[in-house]
């Protein structure tokens, strides 16, 4: 046996692997060159007719070709198979940019949204949140709150009463009894935050709506002045409309706070009425049991339809109130 | 209120370089919001000339009746104009724009033909002059009153800034030209004048017997002048510069008793009410109706009084509704000739019991509601006496008095309170200005301040504090943030509501809010009965339509998607946070504790639980498919399964187990609604909604609903893991045939009960329902497991073999063979 046809048989097999353009020329090459009747094979049966000698001369040589061979293969075979896999996934391109099937765009009520993102910028001001009922007693909606029986609030028109009128009901006309509940429960200091769903009278039309929602805030500690209203407001309205907002105080008359205010902020270019505020009246805190020697306190209220008409330039009530989703799911989840 | 310049330019000197915007900013910063400043007159110009009507040609070929009318306009030659209105007569005297005046809205008058003539000018109306609202016809003049070719734009004062103030409900007094004037002027650091000052040596003798004065009950009056005045003659007319004031006020002059009744009460305040002294019979005593009984008021109207009404009576009859409006029966007439004038300081809440009881809110009732300066009684009448007899031939007979005035008390201020509430140090000298300012006597050693008589509502340091913040500038405070706590937190319940809302919106539900409101017709339609079906009712509700609160969460989100569908949507998911309202507890009457302390516990208690308990609920609507139909066909629809699905999903978010079970309960499909239990204790309802209902509202199909009562979800419990095994797991299948009408739960729990401890866990992977003969059958997969070996294939085969039998002995079940 010829060490050069041993080379022969090497190169013609790699030649031959190389050759192939697909893996089916490869297999017929492969029975060619390293199958069954391959010269590789044949000599590999006869070494058994060799001499000691020669067999272990001879073997080596014919194993080393065997393995060159298969080493020639195994590279060829991974080229096509590599070469075939990229052809199919080729074929199996999509148009991914179909339509897919997803579940429909859910979303919070943009109320909610203002209300949680309003809750959250108080709780990192420390101001806890407080809730109360709908249906509330009217001492804690009226009489607690300053506001005599003679009071036009008081009044049918903007008011609902709950049947029989000596129960005294009412559907709260503003979230000041959770103030209220919260000065007759908790020991001061108090700094809390009251959203919350609202009812009154009001005939619904763009800018008014018989159920809407408030946020008043509440801050009874030692040493609380007008400046410390003024800072907390200036705060909150830059959270709500941005860095450049101013706000002004107007003064105003609320039967629960003395001196009162009006909150104006000066937004897109105009003054703006954004709610009302003011130190809490010496009488509410006296009803509450707060000394007043000891501490004083301020409060301070805004709708949130308006705060979010006036924020998201929306013009119609009824797009807040109708429920239609096609306005509601633009609002995501407030991200 | 209105208020025009050149009325408080009389008690105010505001010099030339101040405009009516610095004016305007100045009422605004003391707490006067100015509404509108109208600037009457800015878009006028003449020639506007007074002129004498001297001939009328009615000319009928029109649809309208038109006129062609010769003036006098002061020229040589009669000025012939055409006009369209009819409400004057040959010998009045009218305004007319002559060519070259321009109207305002650039109206510009021209000589014109129309209607077959030459209109050479037009005789105007007050809306036309822009100084009236009044279009029904061109403004009038009486013989005498007007000179004739003279300047009407001087003659009726025309040109005027007047302010539109909104007066907040503590300041009654400044429902005046008197107080409005006070608060410019302190506000703008300027001299003011008193009107009530020129009033206060103001003395008229009695010639005769006037009517006489009675106030009953101290509590609803104070103090009462009676002014009896004789020889009125009714053809008096009002002079043209009040006229003009009281039109600049937004009131029509109407006759001159009434003119200058509503002069003095706008220059002053202080409402007042002229009686024909011929129909009062004996004196006027002030005093409740007693009983109930029919009442013409002024305007014409009958109005059935209630006993508790607050009248002015003569010895026979109510002749007026005190402080609210006089009686028709007394009222000034073309034939009075003599006059008694009421003026009263009225108890407030008198005024606004018998305005609320009538629905009846005059210019009276909103001064005495809000307290007037009970000094103005003597003063305001006075002042009635003195325009009325300068303008016209009445006489004063007789001044009669009742009661007497009543003042605020004196307060004892702390002028460091005042720095200390508003955060800003003012100095005692600054205050002690500041509240003479706004007409308090102080003391300055004490501080011991008396308010003025005009200021009911200063009763407290508190108001004294606003007095001195408004006048100092609101923009004088700092802005300052306060101490407070370094963290807050949400509550648990707080936390959970948000965590169901972030997980049903982000699994494409739409959250909505709906009014809480309903009525009885919704509540039986939609099936619900007993405690669910009662509700409260609303006295006053803004319709009819829905006088009741909502019991429950679903018609809402019903009525969302049927508006939703009739605007075109078809498949979509929505959900509903909020309270609900269910009349289980009975309403005591309400519990009121005095104002001037805390209440004690049990009382605080008793309230908090006089009031309703008030269920929160999340609700879900599944309306027509899970996603919207595309170009690969229609998606599934949702069914029963997803709405049992998403309230359990609720409860697993909560970290809550549950049982469930059937139920049939509205507004559900009676075969197709689950109860989800927590501790035996229903928390949660879903399912397929019932078929009638789905109609009714127009949805399709198997629409689906879920409400989970989060309020009766226990609070989540703490997790305490079991250990995650490592040992190998093994699987047993068991399929079992049943009878159809056995719950795949009831077999579920047989089977754990039979595989004991080592079930890790069992899932029904197969159900069969063609088997017939009322059988099904339903294949579950068991996996069991050791935590400390593996188990050998006899021990799990026994552990099968006893959930099989368990099964087979609790439900009947049969394992089925292959």
């Amino acid at each position: 046996m010829n060490p050069a046809d041993v080379a022969s048989w090497i190169s013609d097999a790699q030649g031959a692997f190389a050759a192939a353009a697909d893996l089916d020329q490869l297999k017929s090459a492969r029975l060619a060159h390293a199958g069954d009747k391959s010269p590789v094979a044949l000599a590999s049966r006869a070494l058994g007719t060799l001499s000691a000698d020669q067999k272990a001369s001879v073997g080596k040589l014919v194993g080393e070709a065997k393995a060159e061979i298969a080493k020639a293969l195994a590279q060829q075979t991974a080229k096509l198979e590599q070469e075939r896999d990229s052809k199919v996934l080729l074929e199996e391109i999509v148009d991914i940019t179909l339509p897919v099937r997803r579940a429909h765009r859910g979303g919070l009520h943009p109320i909610s949204i203002i209300k949680n993102e309003i809750s959250d910028f108080f709780l990192e001001q420390g101001f806890s949140v407080e809730e109360g009922p709908e249906l509330e007693s009217g001492w804690l909606n009226f009489d607690a709150l300053n506001i005599p029986a003679d009071h036009p609030a008081r009044t049918m028109q903007d008011t609902f009463f709950i049947e029989p009128i000596e129960s005294g009901l009412v559907l709260r006309t503003h979230t000041s009894p959770v103030q209220i509940r919260t000065m007759l429960a908790q020991e001061p200091p108090i700094y809390v935050i009251c959203p919350g769903r609202t009812f009154r009278a009001d005939e619904l039309d763009a800018t008014h709506s018989p159920v809407f929602h408030q946020v008043e805030g509440l801050v009874i500690d030692k040493g609380i002045t007008m400046a410390h209203l003024k800072g907390t407001l200036d705060n909150f309205a830059r959270h709500m409309f941005g860095p450049d907002v101013t706000t002004r105080l107007r003064p105003s008359f609320f039967p629960f706070t003395e001196p009162s205010a009006e909150v104006d902020i000066f937004f897109n270019n105009r003054w703006i009425e954004w709610g009302g505020c003011g130190m809490v009246n010496p009488k509410v805190l006296a009803t509450c049991g707060i000394d007043i020697d000891i501490y004083t306190g301020f409060a301070f209220g805004m709708g949130l339809e308006r705060t979010l008409m006036v924020r998201h330039g929306i013009t119609d009530m009824h797009d807040i109130v109708e429920g239609d989703l096609r306005f509601t799911r633009q609002f995501g989840v407030g991200l | 209120m209105r208020a025009p310049l050149s009325w408080i330019k009389e008690f105010v000197e505001i010099p030339k370089s101040i405009t009516a915007d610095q004016i305007s900013d100045a009422l605004i910063r003391v707490g006067f919001e100015v509404e509108e400043i109208i600037h009457q007159g800015a878009d006028l110009t003449g020639p506007l000339v007074f002129a004498k009507v001297l001939s009328i040609e009615e000319i009928t070929e029109y649809k309208k009746p038109i006129r062609y009318v010769g003036l006098d306009c002061g020229e040589k030659e009669t000025r012939y104009v055409i006009c369209g209105a009819t409400n004057f007569a040959v010998g009045d005297l009218v305004v007319a724009a002559l060519p070259g005046a321009v109207l305002p809205g650039d109206f510009k008058i021209g000589a014109r033909e129309t209607y077959g003539k030459v209109s050479n000018g037009m005789i105007c109306s007050a809306r036309e002059l822009g100084i009236g609202d009044d279009h029904a016809g061109i403004m009038t003049f009486s013989e005498g009153s007007v000179a004739i070719g003279s300047d009407a734009i001087e003659g009726l004062l025309i040109n005027d800034v007047i302010f539109d103030v909104a007066v907040n409900p503590d300041r009654g007094y400044a429902l005046s030209i008197r107080g409005i004037a006070r608060e410019v002027a302190g506000s703008l650091g300027l001299s003011y004048t008193d009107p009530v000052d020129a009033l206060r040596t103001l003395k008229f003798t009695d010639t005769g017997k006037g009517v006489s004065a009675k106030i009953a009950d101290p509590v609803t009056a104070s103090v009462f002048y009676l002014r009896t005045l004789s020889h009125f003659d009714a053809k008096a007319t009002t002079p043209i510069w009040m006229r003009r004031r009281i039109e600049k006020m937004g009131m029509r002059s109407i006759s001159l008793v009434v003119d200058v009744t509503n002069y003095v009460m706008l220059e002053l305040g202080q409402p007042l009410h002229a009686f024909d002294k011929s129909k009062i019979r004996g004196g006027l005593t002030i005093k409740r109706a007693g009983k109930a009984q029919p009442f013409t008021t002024l305007d014409g109207q009958v109005r059935q009084l209630d006993p508790d009404d607050l009248m002015v009576c003569d010895d026979e009859q109510p002749l007026a509704l005190a402080g609210t409006m006089g009686g028709a029966y007394s009222e000034i007439s073309e034939t009075t000739t003599e006059i008694a004038l009421e003026a009263v300081r009225f108890d407030p809440t008198c005024v606004a019991k018998n305005s609320r009881r009538h629905k009846l809110s005059s210019e009276a009732s909103r001064r005495f509601e809000r307290s007037v300066d009970p000094l103005l009684a003597q003063y305001a009448s006075a002042r009635f006496v003195q325009l009325l007899t300068e303008n016209s031939p009445a006489q004063h007979v007789a001044t009669v008095v009742a009661g007497e005035p009543r003042f605020s008390p004196m307060v004892k201020v702390d002028p460091a309170f005042i720095s200390r509430i508003m955060g800003v140090d003012v100095g005692p000298t600054e205050i002690v200005k500041i509240l003479r300012t706004i007409g308090c006597e102080v003391n300055e050693k004490t501080f011991e301040v008396i308010p003025p008589s005009w200021r009911a509502d200063l009763l407290g340091q508190a108001d004294f504090t606003e007095e001195v913040a408004r006048m100092v500038g609101f923009d004088k405070i700092p802005s300052i943030l306060p101490p407070r706590p370094k963290h807050a937190s949400l509550t648990h319940s707080q936390k959970r509501r948000r965590a169901v809302s972030m997980m049903l919106a982000s699994r494409g539900l739409a959250e909505v809010q709906t009014f809480p409101f309903t009525n009885q017709e919704t509540i039986a339609a939609l099936g619900f009965l007993g405690e669910r079906a009662s509700t409260y009712r609303i006295a006053n509700p803004m319709s009819e339509e829905f006088p009741l609160l909502r019991v429950h969460m679903v018609p809402g989100l019903l009525e969302v998607a049927q508006r939703n569908i009739s605007r075109g949507a078809k498949d979509f998911a929505i959900f509903e946070m909020g309270s609900i309202f269910r009349s289980a507890q009975k309403l005591v009457p309400m519990i009121s504790p005095a104002l001037d302390k805390k209440p004690k516990k049990e009382e605080i208690e008793a309230i908090f639980a006089s009031l309703p308990i008030q269920p929160f609920h999340v609700a879900g609507l599944l309306v027509g498919k899970v996603e919207n139909e595309d170009w690969q066909g229609k998606p599934r629809s949702y069914t029963w399964q997803d709405a049992i699905a998403f309230a359990q999903e609720v409860l697993q978010l909560c970290n809550h187990s549950w049982t469930i079970k059937r139920s049939d309960i509205a507004p559900w499909h009676p075969g197709r609604c689950a109860e989800l239990l927590i501790d035996g204790k229903p928390v949660a309802h879903a399912g397929e909604l019932h078929p009638r209902i789905v109609e009714m509202y127009g949805l399709p199909e198997r629409s689906s609903a879920f409400a989970v009562a989060l309020n009766a979800l226990p609070d989540s419990p703490l997790v305490r893991p079991s250990t995650v095994g490592t040992m190998p797991a093994a699987l047993q299948d068991v399929a079992l045939i049943i009878d159809a009408s056995v719950s795949a739960l009831e077999v579920e729990q047989a089977l754990r009960a039979g595989a004991g401890e080592l079930l890790e866990s069992i899932s029904l992977f197969d159900r069969y329902d063609k088997i017939g003969d009322g059988k099904i059958s339903l294949a579950f997969s068991l996996v069991f497991r050791a935590a400390d070996r593996t188990l050998t294939g006899a021990e799990v085969s026994a552990l099968r073999d006893s959930a099989v039998k368990s099964a087979e002995k609790a439900t009947g079940a049969v394992l089925r063979t292959a």
